[in-house]
């Protein structure tokens, strides 16, 4: 038993400690962490805006063409724009349109993190913009009946009504979707950037041991999801106050 | 309620059991098949011409050639899996390839994990550079200039070493690191002479400097425990070597300048 810590020991030693790799480890979980913050704000600026867009048109599109025919147009090209990303965005891998993005639309550019920011916040954007267009559509009727009946347009409906409900309906979903982001950063060692993984990775080559550096890699990850989760539990909670 | 959950327990027991003694007369019924004609798995990165790459659905270059040359003389029969660079030599220590064969130098460091056999191939690492680059010799690499790499190669490897872990960017293959250097994104890209030169041609704007940035030799890695396969290699890398046809395959893909 004691012979089988001290093998652990000297590994952990070889693995992280010697030539301060474990330093490598933190710059990646640095990297990892920017990119995800950043990405998230991106997804969720964007999502909520093409939610916006999809959800006016679904729930407005009939007595909107009688009465603002201009208006109706333009809602009905924004949407279709909307449809269209949503399709291309979903409808390809991450890695690759990570890869796209480096090396096709900013070839030219040379920070190679904004560029995974970019890809990471606008795929996010995506599958946010579903969640909470999902969220507003789940919301009865009658709210929008009732709100509409106190003399609120549908801007007013949306926001003192439809809005604060749909917040706490989404947030688990909304939570899953960063959880799964922070995961998918990994791939961005597929253009050179040091994040968590890829640190992992050349600590993997550059010791030949796998063991180690991908369990480690692996325990980062979870503490961090863990976190994240924790955080969420308590914002949930106390916006579950009102209810009994 | 209770007891549903202890019956859903033993079930899911006796389906792990089954499961790992499925898998297990699995494995030995290949191991009976494998009697009649070992494999020898040859893990390589077939990113790396001339000496692996994938040629329509096949693996080709020298190492894929003499590792079948190999497996010929031994009478065994060639496996290839393609991983990563990186992966290679963990793989090989475990277990789970016989030998690496990959353009891999022999480093000290290498040393203490796997055992090489006798070397069959001389190279050098160069450095690429955009026509016109201010980077003329090797002398004008600093720590301030952007070093693209193919990630754990001997030239990520030294390059980190001389200049510092901030001024290289690894990437999985060399060919993106030639493909970040046309756009910009790295100064230079330091990777072994070889695969440089076929990216240089299949390339506008990018030449190779006169000055190599380090020679080294390329080996076969071998599990340490296993010092039958290498004596067994080297012996038959002697003959290929004697009987000229290492140099034969060597000049198939190498034209002499």
């Amino acid at each position: 038993m004691s012979n089988g810590w001290n093998t652990f020991v000297t590994d952990f030693r070889f693995v992280f400690i010697q030539d301060d790799r474990w330093k490598s480890l933190f710059q990646g979980l640095g990297n990892t962490l920017v990119i995800t913050f950043f990405a998230v704000m991106i997804g969720i600026v964007l999502g909520a805006i093409v939610a916006t867009v999809r959800t006016t048109y679904d729930k407005n599109n009939g007595d909107m063409k009688k009465r603002n025919p201009v208006g109706f147009y333009i809602l009905s090209i924004a949407n279709v724009i909307c449809k269209l990303y949503l399709t291309v965005i979903r409808g390809t891998p991450v890695v690759v349109q990570l890869m796209i993005a480096y090396f096709i639309i900013f070839a030219t550019s040379n920070n190679s993190t904004a560029v995974a920011v970019f890809a990471f916040g606008i795929n996010s954007g995506a599958y946010v913009a579903e969640i909470i267009r999902g969220g507003i559509m789940s919301i009865d009727e009658g709210q929008f009946e009732a709100g509409r009946s106190l003399g609120f347009n549908y801007g007013q409906t949306m926001i003192y009504i439809i809005i604060p409900q749909v917040f706490k309906v989404v947030l688990p979903t909304l939570c899953n979707e960063f959880i799964v982001l922070l995961k998918e950063t990994s791939v961005a060692g597929y253009v050179g950037i040091m994040d968590l993984t890829k640190a992992g990775d050349i600590i993997r080559g550059r010791t030949f041991s796998a063991f180690l550096p991908l369990l480690g890699v692996a325990a980062i990850y979870l503490v961090m999801v863990v976190i994240l989760t924790a955080l969420v539990g308590c914002l949930e909670r106390s916006l579950r106050k009102n209810e009994r | 309620m209770k007891l549903k959950r202890g019956l859903a327990a033993v079930l899911v027991a006796a389906l792990a059991v089954g499961m790992m003694t499925g898998c297990g007369s699995k494995s030995s019924d290949k191991q009976a098949a494998s009697d009649k004609k070992e494999t020898l798995v040859m893990a390589t990165n077939a990113t790396f011409p001339p000496y692996e790459y994938v040629d329509g659905q096949d693996y080709a270059g020298i190492d894929v050639e003499v590792a079948q040359a190999i497996a010929d003389e031994l009478g065994m029969e060639l496996q290839i899996q393609d991983v990563e660079f990186g992966s290679i030599i963990s793989g090989v220590q475990s277990g789970k390839f016989d030998i690496g064969m990959a353009g891999i130098t022999v480093t000290e460091d290498r040393k203490k994990s796997v055992n090489f056999t006798n070397t069959y191939a001389t190279a050098k690492q160069v450095i690429i550079v955009k026509d016109g680059s201010a980077i003329q010799t090797v002398d004008d690499l600093s720590s301030n200039t952007k070093i693209g790499v193919q990630q754990d190669t001997t030239g990520d490897i030294y390059t980190t070493d001389d200049y510092g872990e901030d001024a290289v960017t690894r990437y999985n293959k060399g060919a993106d690191a030639v493909q970040a250097l046309l756009t910009g994104k790295v100064d230079c890209v330091v990777i072994d002479s070889e695969p440089a030169k076929e990216f240089v041609a299949a390339n506008d704007g990018l030449k190779i400097l006169d000055t190599e940035y380090v020679e080294e030799e390329y080996a076969i890695c071998v599990a340490k425990d296993n010092d039958e396969l290498l004596n067994q290699i080297n012996d038959v890398l002697d003959k290929l070597k004697s009987n000229g046809k290492i140099d034969e395959i060597v000049n198939k893909y190498i034209s002499a300048e």
